[in-house]
């Protein structure tokens, strides 16, 4: 008998039972669903750390002013003054795999524009930090090496604080004030979103680091140096030779003391990767075994289904089927509620995906890779799950089964 | 039942008269002995039996006499322990499964007691069903079975589902069922069992018109030996053996006996207007 007529026998004997054959389908559906949906909720939540990772520089090295010990007390993050221009200078001298570094000042104020009035967060840096984080102006300019080192009052605005002083019109060229004292507003930064931790980063300004230092915070020394290397591999090759080099202008004796932290994205990257990783699978196998459960609810029809046509099954082999034809109808069959289900699967994966990406604006990617794994698995389901009572069906005694009531 | 003065028939009566055509069914000293655990049951004792082309012909016996293991070596579903068959001229005693299930499809028609149609499948399909495994095209399969229920008279009713079919209706698709494939024997296993008296007559006719109109040899099985008397040559089985082998001298045809008989409405009529 050729395939063609075996399918035609499955399909009819499926629409036999319909409500029966859509119940069997549900396990798979549901089990083939989730395993998309799951797969391209973890891939979504991929694309955000990478877009995060992308937004500070894939190859950056951050040099952040750490904790030491003053008397016992550590002072967490930041909360030294031993980190330096000096030390930066000192980096990019003596560490070749650094291409360029900006150092970096910040502080909280409030800024104000005629009747309008905000507190955000103000970064002191050079030109070369817009370069590092692929950071551009879509209005007015960065400035200039000249406008730092004469510490000028010009500032460039993040998206969210230039609508919300200039409501209705463009900020370049107005005069904002900081702390009594007036910046003029030279270039307006490109939006960039929420971070991978969830802070808007739209929500600063950004001066040149010297009027910071001087004039807003009142401090000599830097938060920290958002230093970039050639690739991410010579970032992670530079972080102990930037150790070594710190360690000793900051004369430590014991590492354990250092006052300052060395990290790359990568390892940023890693972690967040391999947790989202962990994720994945946890809720992965989580569907698989829904799937399972799915292909065992298959077997368990089939089986159900094989008691209560053995006279079928008898006439069937006494009209001329043999074996092999009574087995591969029943596999068809079981092959097809399970493809069947893996179909209707994955376009409820891919709707349950487009709902959640719509609702709960979480991105989500649906992988074709995904989408044919699912569909292959769910073949095998019916096959390795329809195997054992195709082969029961197949080798019934004819007499017994046209017996059989 | 009166066995003695037949149960040793002269020979030339035992050879049928009308036997012009070649053995259809050739049994030579066939045993079937079944083993269940330690004991041996022989089911057959050594029968060598000929059955030719265009016979008709009725197995009776009592249950335990081995004419169903006789029906199933006959109908390839079964294989003898020792003796040889020859159906149609060819030896199938020790075909292989796969063998027997094709000389089953092309050489034999299954009738049963129980009907056995597909349930929620037209007439039609149910008819197909042997063209499938014979592995016809499409269009073949339904000229066919169109044309073998042409000849059961229901045409009209191909594509009726078996339960919306009367007992008669059903075991006529599948007698049509049986001729799809235009076997050498159709093989009907208590065919009127589940059947009232006139539409067993009607099923009668059938096996008769097939048999007389077309050739198709038959043989059935039954326990009435009113049914038996349609055929033309009754076998006897007793303890694995066969014991008698005649012609039926006074056969009844189908034909006659219908109009004779009433109708099951006309039935319901006379009792109702006996009650009125």
């Amino acid at each position: 008998m050729d395939f063609w007529s075996t399918l035609q026998l499955a399909l009819r004997a499926l629409a036999r039972n319909k409500m029966r054959s859509s119940l069997t389908m549900l396990g798979i559906i549901i089990g083939v669903g989730a395993v998309i949906a799951t797969v391209s909720i973890g891939q979504g939540a991929e694309y955000l750390i990478q877009q995060g990772i992308e937004g500070m520089g894939t190859n950056a090295v951050f040099i952040s002013a750490g904790s030491n010990r003053p008397g016992g007390s550590r002072m967490g993050y930041f909360g030294v003054k031993t980190l330096t221009t000096d030390d930066m200078q000192a980096i990019l001298r003596e560490v070749p795999l650094i291409r360029e570094a900006a150092p970096v000042v910040f502080t909280r104020t409030q800024v104000v524009y005629q009747n309008q009035n905000w507190n955000t967060r103000v970064e002191g840096t050079s030109p070369v930090y817009f370069s590092i984080r692929r950071w551009n102006v879509i209005a007015g300019t960065t400035f200039s090496d000249e406008e730092v080192s004469a510490a000028a009052n010009v500032c460039v605005l993040g998206q969210t604080v230039a609508r919300l002083l200039f409501p209705n019109q463009d900020p370049v060229g107005s005069t904002i004030r900081l702390r009594e004292m007036p910046f003029r507003v030279i270039g307006v930064l490109q939006g960039r979103g929420q971070s991978a931790t969830g802070d808007d980063q739209d929500d600063r300004i950004i001066a040149p680091y010297t009027t910071v230092q001087r004039k807003l915070a009142g401090i000599t020394w830097l938060h920290y140096i958002n230093a970039s290397a050639f690739s991410p591999e010579t970032a992670r090759n530079a972080v102990p030779q930037i150790e070594a080099l710190l360690v000793e202008r900051h004369r430590i004796r014991n590492s354990d003391e250092a006052d300052f932290f060395v990290s790359t994205q990568s390892e940023v990257a890693d972690m967040a990767n391999e947790t989202q990783r962990v994720m994945t699978i946890l809720l992965g196998s989580v569907a698989c075994v829904s799937l399972l459960v799915g292909g065992i609810g298959i077997m368990n029809i089939m089986l159900v289904s094989v008691t209560e046509r053995t006279r079928e099954i008898g006439v069937r082999m006494a009209v001329g089927a043999t074996e092999n034809d009574v087995q591969q109808q029943f596999l068809v069959e079981a092959v097809t509620l399970s493809m069947m289900g893996g179909t209707v699967g994955i376009v409820a994966g891919l709707a349950g995906s487009a709902m959640i990406a719509n609702f709960l604006r979480w991105p989500t990617l649906v992988s074709a890779t995904a989408i044919v794994v699912a569909a292959l698995f769910s073949a095998c389901v019916g096959i390795f799950f329809g195997y054992y009572p195709a082969r029961k069906a197949a080798q019934l005694d004819p007499i017994e089964a046209l017996r059989y009531e | 039942m009166i066995l003695t003065d037949t149960m040793h028939e002269p020979a030339a009566i035992r050879q049928p008269a009308d036997r012009n055509g070649q053995a259809v069914i050739h049994l030579e000293s066939v045993h079937k002995t079944y083993y269940l655990g330690e004991v041996q049951v022989h089911a057959l004792r050594g029968i060598s039996l000929e059955i030719h082309e265009g016979e008709m012909v009725a197995v009776m016996g009592a249950s335990g006499s081995g004419k169903s293991t006789l029906m199933n070596i006959v109908g390839c579903l079964d294989r003898p322990t020792k003796g040889s068959y020859q159906l149609a001229g060819v030896d199938v005693s020790n075909m292989t499964k796969v063998e027997l299930a094709r000389i089953r499809n092309s050489r034999i028609g299954f009738v049963f007691q129980q009907f056995n149609l597909l349930s929620r499948t037209s007439a039609l399909e149910n008819v197909e069903l042997p063209t499938i495994y014979a592995g016809l095209p499409p269009e073949e399969r339904h000229q066919r079975a169109r044309r073998a229920l042409e000849q059961v008279g229901l045409a009209d009713r191909a594509h009726h589902h078996p339960s919306q079919l009367s007992g008669g209706q059903q075991q006529r698709v599948a007698i049509a069922r049986a001729l799809v494939n235009q076997p050498s024997i159709l093989l009907a296993d208590e065919p009127t069992g589940n059947l009232d008296s006139r539409t067993s007559v009607e099923v009668m006719d059938i096996f008769q018109r097939l048999n007389e109109e077309h050739g198709i040899t038959v043989v059935l099985v039954t326990h009435e030996h009113d049914i038996a008397s349609y055929a033309k040559r009754n076998l006897e089985f007793r303890d694995g053996k066969l014991r008698r082998d005649v012609l039926v001298r006074d056969r009844m045809m189908a034909r006659d006996i219908l109009p004779t008989m009433k109708s099951v409405g006309e039935e319901d009529e006379e009792e109702q207007a006996r009650e009125r």
